[in-house]
């Protein structure tokens, strides 16, 4: 929410759409050229973290993520040292329930053998992936009203230079980052089940035949560079996109009683919404990532 | 830039992503509800798989709306 009316809504809205990130600190020198100070730190501004290049460290991406991963692990590994095989209680019927659910959607998915691997990525990324896409439901200001807060205490940050992202699959850094280890997993298992010479011979030799190797070639090594490709901003661009229609309800509340009283209605029906798509887009990720690591497994 | 054209590229954004997933959706309920209807006991199967391609078909439209909106409300306003 627009808590000045000095905020516009172009800036509002990419304050919001702004990591939290550190690197290198950056300065303005002449018109437009950006040199580095040598000191590490915050990026008070959105061209400054731009500048900041390959090195720089998106916090509340890792922040968050790595938190959520942790209270999963800590959730399942609880149930796991509590486990009974009398009744058991409500805690445990959950996880039960999560782990059947993957369990069956893996045994339909994954017919490559016995894999030891594959059940626990697919639950894994479901249920993380689900985690970081539930931030999505929080109200868009709770979190980053609540760390500018802190930094202006702790640190005496002015709080229009603190930025904070709050669901981590909007930053196409942590889903590339999951696609591109699914990709390195895909890559193994073909090397591991086909052998050097069939993947790159199912690389070169596979749709036309022998006498169009070139094209071959080409043709497939798009087709496998696609699959992480897609996997990784199709994750992204649906929860970018659903943020992004948060944020924008947000902004009717401070544009008059008009806009304001149909805002909240507006939140509370696509926040409905959205809780199918947070599943959905979890789900497919988690079901892509068998149906890759499968077509890894098959000899053609 | 002219601005107009901001409003005319979001429009078309928006219009044309809902255009392709509305005949993928149409077809695609259209298909499931004849393979119900044929073999009903396959109904949980292709509930699951409907969800899936749904979600897959539902993907586009919604990149582009936030793309659009991104367009709209913080290039544009």
């Amino acid at each position: 929410m627009a808590s000045e009316s000095s905020i516009t809504t172009s800036g509002y809205i990419k304050h919001h759409l702004q990591n939290l990130t550190y690197g290198e600190k950056q300065v303005e020198t002449a018109a437009g050229i950006w040199e580095p100070t040598g000191e590490l730190g915050f990026a008070t501004t959105g061209q400054e973290a731009a500048q900041m290049g390959f090195w720089a460290i998106n916090v509340d991406t890792m922040l968050l993520s790595i938190v959520l991963g942790t209270m999963m692990m800590w959730f399942f590994r609880s149930v796991a040292k509590t486990i009974s095989t009398g009744v058991p209680s409500p805690v445990q019927n959950f996880a039960e329930m999560i782990i059947e659910f993957i369990n069956d959607t893996v045994r339909g998915s994954f017919t490559g053998g016995k894999n030891d691997l594959v059940a626990p990525l697919a639950l894994t990324i479901f249920v993380w992936i689900f985690l970081m896409n539930l931030m999505d439901l929080l109200p868009v200001d709770i979190l980053p009203l609540a760390v500018a807060q802190g930094a202006v205490f702790l640190f005496d940050a002015d709080p229009h230079n603190v930025f904070f992202k709050v669901v981590p699959s909007t930053d196409p850094n942590a889903t590339m980052g999951m696609a591109l280890v699914v990709f390195g997993l895909m890559l193994y298992y073909s090397f591991k089940v086909k052998g050097t010479g069939g993947f790159l011979g199912e690389l070169a030799l596979e749709p036309f035949g022998k006498w169009a190797l070139p094209v071959n070639l080409v043709l497939e090594t798009v087709t496998l560079l696609a699959k992480p490709f897609s996997l990784g901003l199709r994750l992204f661009g649906n929860m970018y996109a659903g943020e992004m229609v948060f944020i924008l309800i947000a902004t009717m509340y401070g544009a008059g009683l008009m806009l304001g009283s149909v805002a909240g209605l507006l939140q509370v029906a696509w926040a409905i919404f959205h809780i199918l798509i947070i599943t959905l887009q979890a789900f497919i990720f988690m079901v892509l990532t068998v149906v890759y690591i499968d077509m890894a497994h098959q000899h053609h | 830039m002219d601005m107009g054209l901001v409003y005319i590229a979001g429009a078309m954004m928006i219009g044309l992503g809902a255009l392709g997933a509305a005949i993928g959706v149409g077809l695609l309920g259209g298909r499931f509800l004849e393979a119900a209807a044929r073999q009903p006991e396959l109904v949980p199967m292709l509930r699951t798989n409907f969800f899936l391609v749904a979600g897959l078909v539902d993907a586009v439209p919604m990149i582009a709306v936030g793309l659009a909106m991104y367009v709209l409300f913080a290039v544009a306003g």
